[in-house]
């Protein structure tokens, strides 16, 4: 006896068919609802903003007057930032790495280490800045200086690094390790001399993502307490600066007052995004140009 | 002729070569009830056996039966392994590796290795042979420059690679690389030479350049081959021993083994009855 | 003499030469005398480098107790249970009342909106991307995706105040200038390359033996996707909603930009509202002074928000984990 009834099956076919072809539609239409959001907030930021970059804008300092007002300041301030997170994002990023990858035994206390850099991946960005200003700005006395901001920036990265850096470490074939311990190399001098640097492109790719995400950071630093009004153009890592998002931030909440300010964000918004673009981009670059080499 | 009467022939002749090896020439290799398990797995069983010095020695048997184990041992390459647990005795020039007290990266020094797969460095030509000298301490360029000219030349690949020392060691072909391997193993002065089947990644014409090769460092060195080609072995080497599930089955001159074998399992798998 | 000279010669380049000899072997073996630096820089490395592996975890420890101790203080001065069940938040002036309510309203409602966008949208887009699309479109459209994703939210912020809340307020009537829904939305916009992107990696690594099994049937895709892939997929993209939901939770800048810092207890979305993140960045944007209940309470509000994300990033992880489909 036929348990499957091939007239009903017939029948029915041309509706499931039919719901086969709308969700497909509808599918593709959900996979464009982010690329034309995406493309609606490109443009309408390039048309509020780019007509008023120019020199003046990128080299001014801070002004109350929309006019005259540039961005000197948080572009500067954004370099220092990065001179202070990179070094330190690197250094605790690799050295975890190495220590979980190459020495760790696989137990509890890695798995704790791992289970750990996860969470703190999954932490908030303010509450970062509430861990900066506690201990950076105040307990430390550095105050809302850019060493403050970019201890807090480096420990808020560091899961990118170490995760990077983890798997540039993996990526290294076992058999350039023997070769190196068959010629009678230690541990260390293996990973100094042959592992870090076949691992040095997945790690670079990693150090430039988190520098990218430490720069476009907003919430921890407002939290440090970096101030709306005039602020020095920073010189040192001691001293006070803001960086572009935050400018960003300030300008668009006194767009309701200034209506130029809205403006000033736009623009500022659009050398934020090249300076994100061109960093992702080497990032991509370094990463393409170096997979697949063993 | 009747099987008790053949092992016991086999066993005088093997005691009769050990001792002429300790007459002639210098052990440089002897192992004594080798035992090595990975895990549960006995991967090297009572391995007794005596190697000499300045001679090629081939280590021969199918997939599986420890012989590429048994030459990890040699210089403890093997520990790289977590679950591997050996006992017995190495004895390197009358002193036992395996002791506590012997360091490992010393042993390595003295014992160089060339894989089955060649894996220079990503760095330079140069770099890959000068790696060797420069972690043990050897700064100096100019001697670092004679130490690889040296031994780019004693790996038959000088002419090959000499204008082109700072291009990335990649670009070479696959012989060419396994040359340069073996160069940067000559580049710290080895006693032993220890080889995992080096030419088996490896077309005709780099394998027969590497076999000429192996026979010319024989002046200086001692050479231990593992090779699953018989007939490289016969080749190139001066003694073989046969290995089978993780037994040394019979260690004899190369002539011999391949002309006269004594046990029946050697004679079985040089014929190729199985392997 | 020329013969003695000859002599002389020979002798002179035999001498050199062997002068030149290098004797590799020796000089190892006396740079090995010399070498007890080296051993310990052997043994110490790795003690370092587990220093270097335990900042990350002092980090935490770090951010805990920070939170931990001004909470303590915190409720010294306002009871627990006012905290938790107050409906009235005013942190400033003479009477100042501290109840969390409408802090986690406005948290709540936000992340529901954002979910109610990204978790469709978010979903779809994965299938379309794993099932549908072809190798070519995919690898188009991917990095157009992880462009999305990786668009500052202070960008997002500005997008949603000057952009979205006016196009909304067009045509809801009584949408306010700061309201809840504006941010919500655009926060899901955020988050939907994230749950894309989780998903997609779930469904693909579901084998296609699986999907054959089924086509061989008669099955058509999407009963193919719905019935079969997605199943075997769901641990991954349930988690990736989790993930999402913490990532709603945690966002600062697009609430605290478009949805300004009425602290009224409502739910009504076209209203504007204060998230526990926008009251952090508000108290601290106007330098409470230390020790003062104002000051604590910038804590209470962060640890209810560290505890929050913390649950929903174990809840996640946990998921990943005992749900997945061995193959």
């Amino acid at each position: 006896m036929k348990y499957v009834d091939s007239e009903q099956v017939h029948k029915k076919m041309g509706s499931r068919l039919l719901a086969n072809n709308l969700a497909k539609t509808l599918f593709f239409m959900a996979t464009l609802f982010g690329l034309v959001v995406l493309i609606v907030l490109i443009y309408r930021v390039l048309a509020d903003g780019l007509g008023w970059i120019n020199m003046d804008f990128l080299m001014n300092r801070l002004s109350t007057d929309p006019e005259r007002a540039g961005i000197w300041g948080a572009i500067t301030g954004t370099l220092w930032l990065m001179l202070v997170v990179a070094p330190v994002t690197m250094i605790l990023g690799v050295g975890t790495a190495i220590y979980l990858e190459e020495y760790a035994a696989k137990g509890r206390i890695s798995s704790f280490i791992k289970t750990n850099i996860s969470n703190l991946a999954g932490v908030p960005s303010v509450v970062f800045g509430i861990l900066g200003l506690t201990v950076f700005a105040r307990a430390l006395d550095l105050g809302s200086v850019v060493l403050a901001g970019g201890l807090t920036m480096a420990l808020l990265v560091l899961p990118v690094v170490v995760v990077a850096s983890q798997e540039a470490i993996r990526a290294v074939p076992q058999f350039l390790r023997e070769a190196s311990y068959g010629m009678g190399a230690t541990k260390w001098q293996t990973i100094k001399n042959v592992v870090l640097p076949a691992a040095l492109p997945g790690i670079l790719t990693g150090v430039i993502l988190a520098l990218s995400r430490a720069i476009g950071e907003t919430a921890p630093l407002v939290v440090i307490g970096i101030p709306a009004l005039l602020i020095p153009v920073p010189d040192g890592i001691f001293d006070k600066f803001t960086i572009l998002p935050v400018q960003i931030y300030y300008w668009t909440i006194d767009s309701a007052l200034v209506a130029e300010y809205a403006n000033l964000a736009a623009a500022t918004i659009v050398i934020l995004l090249i300076v994100l673009f061109a960093m992702n981009s080497i990032a991509i670059l370094i990463r393409n140009k170096f997979q697949k080499r063993f | 002729m009747p099987v008790v009467t053949e092992k016991a022939n086999l066993n005088t002749k093997t005691a009769n070569l050990n001792q002429k090896a300790k007459e002639n020439k210098k052990v440089v290799y002897h192992t004594k009830d080798l035992n090595l398990w990975y895990g549960e797995g006995h991967a090297l069983k009572n391995i007794n056996l005596a190697i000499n010095e300045n001679e090629v020695t081939a280590i021969i048997g199918p997939s599986g039966c420890g012989k590429s184990t048994y030459i990890k041992t040699l210089n403890r390459m093997v520990e790289l392994v977590p679950s591997v647990k050996i006992s017995g005795e190495i004895l390197y020039r009358e002193r036992n590796i395996l002791d506590k007290s012997f360091k490992v990266e010393d042993l390595r020094t003295s014992v160089g290795m060339v894989f089955q797969k060649p894996n220079p460095f990503p760095k330079s030509i140069y770099e890959n042979v000068a790696y060797g000298p420069k972690i043990h301490g050897i700064r100096d360029k100019k001697i670092l420059d004679e130490i690889v000219e040296k031994s780019l030349r004693g790996a038959a690949i000088w002419d090959e690679v000499k204008d082109r020392l700072n291009q990335n060691a990649y670009g070479l072909s696959g012989g060419q690389q396994q040359r340069l391997c073996i160069a940067r193993c000559l580049a710290i002065e080895p006693d032993v030479i220890l080889m995992d089947e080096p030419t088996s990644a490896l077309d005709p014409i780099s394998t027969l350049k590497v076999e000429e090769l192996v026979q010319e460092l024989k002046e200086e060195f001692s050479i231990i081959i593992v090779t699953h080609n018989m007939q490289q072995a016969a080749r190139i080497s001066d003694k073989t021993a046969f290995f089978l599930n993780g037994e040394v089955i019979e260690f004899a001159e190369t002539d011999k083994i391949f002309s006269t074998p004594s046990d029946k399992r050697t004679e079985d798998y040089i014929t190729g009855r199985f392997g | 003499m020329r013969r003695l000279k000859g002599v002389l010669h020979l002798v002179k380049s035999a001498v050199q030469h062997d002068n030149k000899k290098l004797n590799v072997r020796e000089i190892i073996q006396q740079k090995k005398k010399s070498r007890s630096v080296n051993n310990y820089t052997e043994k110490l490395i790795p003690k370092i480098l587990f220093g270097i592996a335990a900042i990350s975890v002092f980090t935490t420890i770090g951010i805990v107790l920070t939170l931990i101790t001004e909470t303590i203080a915190f409720f010294k001065d306002v009871p627990f249970i006012d905290f938790f069940t107050g409906t009235e938040l005013k942190p400033l002036g003479e009477n100042a009342v501290f109840g969390v309510l409408p802090l986690l309203t406005g948290t709540i409602i936000s992340t529901l909106i954002a979910m109610l966008v990204a978790i469709p949208v978010g979903l779809m887009t994965a299938i379309f991307l794993s099932e549908y699309a072809s190798e070519k479109t995919r690898k188009a459209l991917k990095p157009l995706l992880e462009i999305l994703a990786g668009i500052p939210t202070i960008v997002y912020g500005f997008f949603a105040f000057t952009f979205v809340t006016p196009l909304l307020r067009s045509f809801i009537p009584g949408l306010e200038p700061t309201n809840i829904l504006s941010p919500g939305i655009v926060m899901g916009i955020m988050i939907i390359p994230m749950v894309a992107s989780l998903s997609e990696d779930a469904m693909s690594s579901v084998p296609n033996a699986m999907r054959e099994g089924a086509l061989a049937l008669g099955a058509t895709k999407l009963e193919v996707t719905w019935k079969v892939v997605v199943p075997a997929a769901i641990s991954g993209i349930i988690a990736s909603f989790v993930l999402g939901i913490s990532r709603a939770i945690g966002e600062t800048m697009i609430v605290t930009i478009a949805s300004g810092s009425s602290k009224n207890f409502t739910f009504d979305v076209t209203q504007s509202m204060q998230t526990m993140t926008a009251y952090i960045v508000e108290v601290t944007g106007g330098e409470a002074a230390a020790g003062t209940t104002l000051y604590y309470s910038l804590y209470a509000v962060a640890m209810t928000l560290f505890v929050f994300t913390l649950i929903m990033n174990l809840l996640a992880q946990y998921i990943s984990r005992k749900f997945r489909e061995e193959y």
